[in-house]
C-alpha cells in the first residue's frame, strides 16, 4: 500500500518573501504594493506595537480589562487585514483587535470591548464583523455561514476568520471547513500558529506537521506562511481573496508567528512553559525588524518617520482613553433593554424596577 | 485538625487516589506545568507524570469522548474543563453517551468517570466564562451531579465521586478555591446522595447550593441579631438529591427559601421546591416558598453588574423576611 503523509507533508512549504534580514528572497511572489502601500504597512505595525505596549500598561494600572497581547503578530494580523476590502466580514479570535481597528473600529471602542461594555462590540457603519470569539473555534462555523450569506447575495467579498494554532484541535474548525469547502463558499480560515495554546505547544496539540495541511481532508486550498513576514501574509491573502470571489472555494492560511507576552492580562506567566531561548529566537525574526530594513533600504523609512508614528499613536491613545472613560456607565437598564428585540412581559417588570431605582 | 483550601483538598482527594489506584488518570486543557486555569493540578505532573496528568488538544468534545472510552475499557479518568461553560462543546458525549451507555448495554458497560469543572460568576470572566448551567446535568438520567461547598465537602465528595461506577459532573466553585477550612490528612468518603445542615435553626430553611452556602450563613448570622433563627441545609449533591433531610428541615421550621446562584428560570431550585410541594412537608409550610437565584441575563463583566446579576446577603435576608411576614391563608 502507498503511504500518502509523507508526501502530502513535504508539499507544505513556508510561503516567504522577506526574509529576516529585510532581503527580498521571492521577486516574483513580490506584491503590487505602491511605496505608499508599503509605508502604510510600517506605520501600522508600528502603531499595533504602541498600542499593545500602552495597552499592556493600562491594564497593569486597572484602565483596561481584559487584554491579549499582540506583539509580534503584527505581521500576520495586519497581513491578512490589509488584503481586505472594506465590504469584506472579518471574524475575530480574542487577540485580533488590531484587525478590527484597521477596518475602522475606533480606538475608544476597543478599550470599551476590553471593558467588556456592549458599545464596544456595536459595530460602526461600514465595518462588517463580529466582535472577537472567546469560545475556542465558534468562528470558524459562523464564517462558513457569512461566506455562504454573501455567496447567496452575490456579493464579491470574503468572510475572513482567525484561530490560534490550538484552535485547530477543537470540532468546529474542521467543520466550518468542510462546510464552506462543499459550499464553495468565499471564507478564507486564518491559524496564526504562534507555537503556544496557552502553556501547550503545538507539537503536543496535533500529531501534523503543519496545520495548513488541514486543509487537505476539507478539501480546501491551504497554505503555510512566514508570518513574521507582511509582504508574504500579504499575497497570500490576496490570492486567497481572489480565488475565494471567483468561486473557488475557500483556503486556509497557517501563519507562523509568535507571541511575545503573556497568553492574557489574567496573570499568565510564559517562562513556565517557554524557554528564553526560544523567545530569543523568534525576537530575531521580528516583523517590524525585517521590514523596516527592507525600507531603509529602499530610503522610504527613518528614524524621524517612525518616531511620528510613535508620537500619534500614543497621542490617539491617549485622546481615546479618554474618551472611553467619558461613554455613559452602564446600567441593569440597558442589560435588560439588550436581551430580545420586544421585551417579553416578565423583563418589563424588570425594567420598570430598574427604572425606577436608577432614577433615584 | 489541619487547614486547607477548597482547591488543595480537591488536588490532595486527586493525588491520593492516583497513589492507591493506577488507573486513575486526569486529562484536560493546560493542567501539565500549567496547572489548569485555576492551578488545581499545580505540582500533580511532576508527581505523576505526563501520561497520567495528560495536557489535551483543545477539543471539549474528544475530551469528553476520550474520557468515556478510557472508562469503557476499565480506566476511571477524570477530566477536567477549563471553565464549566465549555461543557456545551461536550454535550453530545455527556448527554447522549457518558449518561446513557450503562443503560443501553444491559447494565454491561459502564462509564465510571469524574467531569471536574470549574463553575459560576464573581471572578470578572463574563458571559462564555461564569455561568451555573448545573440544572441542565440535573435533568438528564444517568448523570450524578455534585456541587461540594466546603474544602472538607471537596474532598470528601471528590473520593466519592472516583469511586462511583457512574459518570459523576462536579463542579467546583471559583471564588470557592481559595478559602479554607478543617480536612483530614487521610482519604474519606462522602456519599453522593446525603444532604449537610450546614447550621441549625426553628424559624425558616434555607436551602443554599456551592457559593451560596456561605452567603445563606452569612445572611443566618445578620438574622440570629434579629432574633430569628435559621437553618441552612446544603444538599451537596443535586443528583441524588437527599429529599429526607430537606423535608425534615422544612417540617420542623415551616418555612423554605431555596437560593442558587444559577438563573433562577429552570434553575435546580425549581425541584426542590416541587419535592416540598408534593411531600407532606407541605402541610407544614406557613408561608410560600421562595425562590432566589440569578437574573435572566448573561453575566456582565462590569463587577457591580455582575454581583447584582446574583443573589447576594442582603438578598437572602430580605427573602428570609419576606417568607416570616408572610402567612398562608389558613382556613378558620
Ligand atoms: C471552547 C474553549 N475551550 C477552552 C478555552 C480556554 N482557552 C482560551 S485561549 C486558549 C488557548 C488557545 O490557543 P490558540 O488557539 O493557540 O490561540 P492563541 O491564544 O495562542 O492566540 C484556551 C484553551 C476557550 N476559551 N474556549
Ligand atoms: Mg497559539
Amino acid at each position: 500500500m502507498k503511504r500518502t503523509l509523507e508526501n502530502i507533508e513535504k508539499q507544505f512549504e513556508t510561503f516567504q518573501i522577506l526574509n529576516e534580514e529585510g532581503k527580498i528572497i521571492n521577486e516574483d511572489a513580490m506584491p503590487d504594493l505602491s511605496d505608499d502601500e508599503l509605508k502604510e504597512l510600517m506605520h501600522r505595525m508600528v502603531y499595533t506595537r504602541i498600542l499593545d505596549q500602552r495597552s499592556i500598561a493600562l491594564n497593569r494600572q486597572g484602565r483596561l480589562g481584559f487584554y491579549a497581547p499582540t506583539a509580534g503578530q503584527e505581521g500576520s494580523q495586519l497581513g491578512t487585514q490589509y488584503a481586505l476590502e472594506q465590504e469584506d466580514f472579518i471574524l475575530p479570535a480574542y487577540r485580533d483587535v488590531p484587525q478590527l481597528i484597521w477596518q475602522g473600529l475606533p480606538l475608544y471602542q476597543a478599550f470599551l470591548f476590553s471593558r467588556g461594555h456592549y458599545h464596544g462590540n456595536q459595530m460602526p457603519e461600514g465595518v462588517h464583523a463580529l466582535s472577537p470569539q472567546i469560545i475556542i473555534g465558534a468562528q470558524y462555523t459562523q464564517a462558513a455561514g457569512i461566506a455562504l450569506g454573501m455567496k447567496i447575495r452575490g456579493k464579491k467579498n470574503v468572510a475572513i476568520t482567525y484561530t490560534g494554532d490550538g484552535g485547530t484541535s477543537q470540532g468546529d474548525f474542521y467543520e466550518g471547513m468542510n462546510f464552506a469547502g462543499a459550499y464553495k463558499a468565499p471564507a478564507i480560515f486564518v491559524v496564526q500558529n504562534n507555537r503556544f495554546a496557552i502553556s501547550v505547544p503545538v507539537e503536543k496539540q496535533t500529531a501534523a506537521t503543519t496545520l495548513a495541511q488541514k486543509a487537505v481532508a476539507a478539501g480546501i486550498e491551504g497554505i503555510q506562511v512566514d508570518g513574521m513576514d507582511i509582504l508574504a501574509v500579504y499575497a497570500a491573502t490576496k490570492e486567497a481573496r481572489e480565488r475565494a470571489i471567483n468561486g473557488e472555494g475557500p483556503t486556509l492560511i497557517e501563519t507562523l508567528t509568535y507571541r511575545y507576552g503573556p497568553h492574557t492580562m489574567a496573570g499568565d506567566d510564559p517562562t513556565r512553559y517557554r524557554t528564553e531561548d526560544l523567545d530569543n529566537e523568534w525576537e530575531k525574526k521580528d516583523p517590524l525588524v525585517r521590514f523596516r530594513k527592507f525600507l531603509e533600504n529602499k530610503g522610504l523609512w527613518s528614524e524621524e518617520e517612525e518616531n511620528k508614528v510613535i508620537d500619534q499613536a500614543k497621542k490617539e491613545i491617549k485622546e481615546a482613553i479618554k474618551k472611553a472613560d467619558e461613554q455613559p456607565k452602564q446600567k441593569v437598564t440597558d442589560l435588560i433593554k439588550n436581551m430580545y428585540e420586544e421585551l417579553p412581559a416578565h423583563l418589563q417588570e424588570q425594567m420598570e424596577e430598574y427604572k425606577a431605582k436608577e432614577s433615584k | 485538625m489541619r487547614e486547607i483550601t477548597y482547591l488543595e483538598a480537591v488536588r490532595e482527594a486527586m493525588s491520593q487516589e492516583m497513589r492507591e489506584n493506577k488507573d486513575v488518570f486526569i486529562l484536560g486543557e493546560d493542567i501539565g506545568v500549567y496547572g489548569g486555569a485555576f492551578g488545581v493540578t499545580r505540582g500533580m505532573i511532576e508527581e505523576f507524570g505526563e501520561e497520567r496528568v495528560r495536557n489535551t488538544p483543545i477539543s471539549e468534545s474528544a475530551i469528553a469522548g476520550t474520557a468515556i472510552g478510557a472508562a469503557l475499557t476499565g480506566m476511571r479518568p477524570i477530566l477536567e474543563l477549563q471553565f464549566s461553560d465549555f461543557i456545551t462543546i461536550s454535550m453530545d458525549q455527556i448527554v447522549n453517551q457518558a449518561a446513557k451507555l450503562r443503560y443501553m448495554y444491559g447494565g454491561k458497560g459502564k462509564v465510571p468517570m469524574v467531569l471536574r469543572t470549574p463553575a459560576g460568576s464573581g471572578t470578572g470572566a463574563a458571559a462564555q466564562h461564569s455561568q451555573s448551567l448545573e440544572a441542565w446535568m440535573t435533568h438528564i438520567p444517568g448523570l450524578k451531579v455534585v456541587q461540594p461547598s466546603t474544602a472538607y465537602d471537596a474532598k470528601g465528595l471528590l473520593k466519592a465521586a472516583m469511586d462511583d461506577d457512574n459518570p459523576v459532573i462536579f463542579y467546583e466553585h471559583k471564588l470557592l478555591y481559595k478559602t479554607k477550612g478543617d480536612v483530614p490528612e487521610k482519604q474519606y468518603s462522602i456519599p453522593l446522595g446525603k444532604a449537610d445542615v450546614k447550621r441549625e435553626g426553628t424559624d425558616v430553611t434555607i436551602v443554599a447550593t456551592a457559593i451560596m452556602v456561605h452567603k445563606a450563613l452569612e445572611a443566618a448570622v445578620e438574622l440570629e441579631k434579629e432574633g430569628i433563627s435559621v437553618e441552612v441545609v446544603d444538599p451537596r449533591t443535586l443528583v441524588p438529591l437527599d429529599t429526607e433531610t430537606i423535608i425534615e428541615s422544612v417540617k420542623k421550621t415551616s418555612r423554605l427559601v431555596v437560593v442558587h446562584e444559577a438563573v433562577k428560570r429552570g434553575g435546580y431550585g425549581g425541584e426542590i421546591a416541587s419535592v416540598i410541594a408534593e411531600s407532606d412537608a407541605f402541610d407544614y409550610l406557613d408561608a410560600p416558598i421562595k425562590r432566589l437565584g440569578g437574573k435572566a441575563v448573561p453575566i456582565p463583566y462590569n463587577p457591580k453588574l455582575e454581583k447584582a446579576a446574583v443573589p447576594q446577603v442582603p438578598d437572602i435576608i430580605e427573602a428570609v423576611k419576606e417568607t416570616l411576614n408572610k402567612r398562608i391563608a389558613t382556613h378558620a
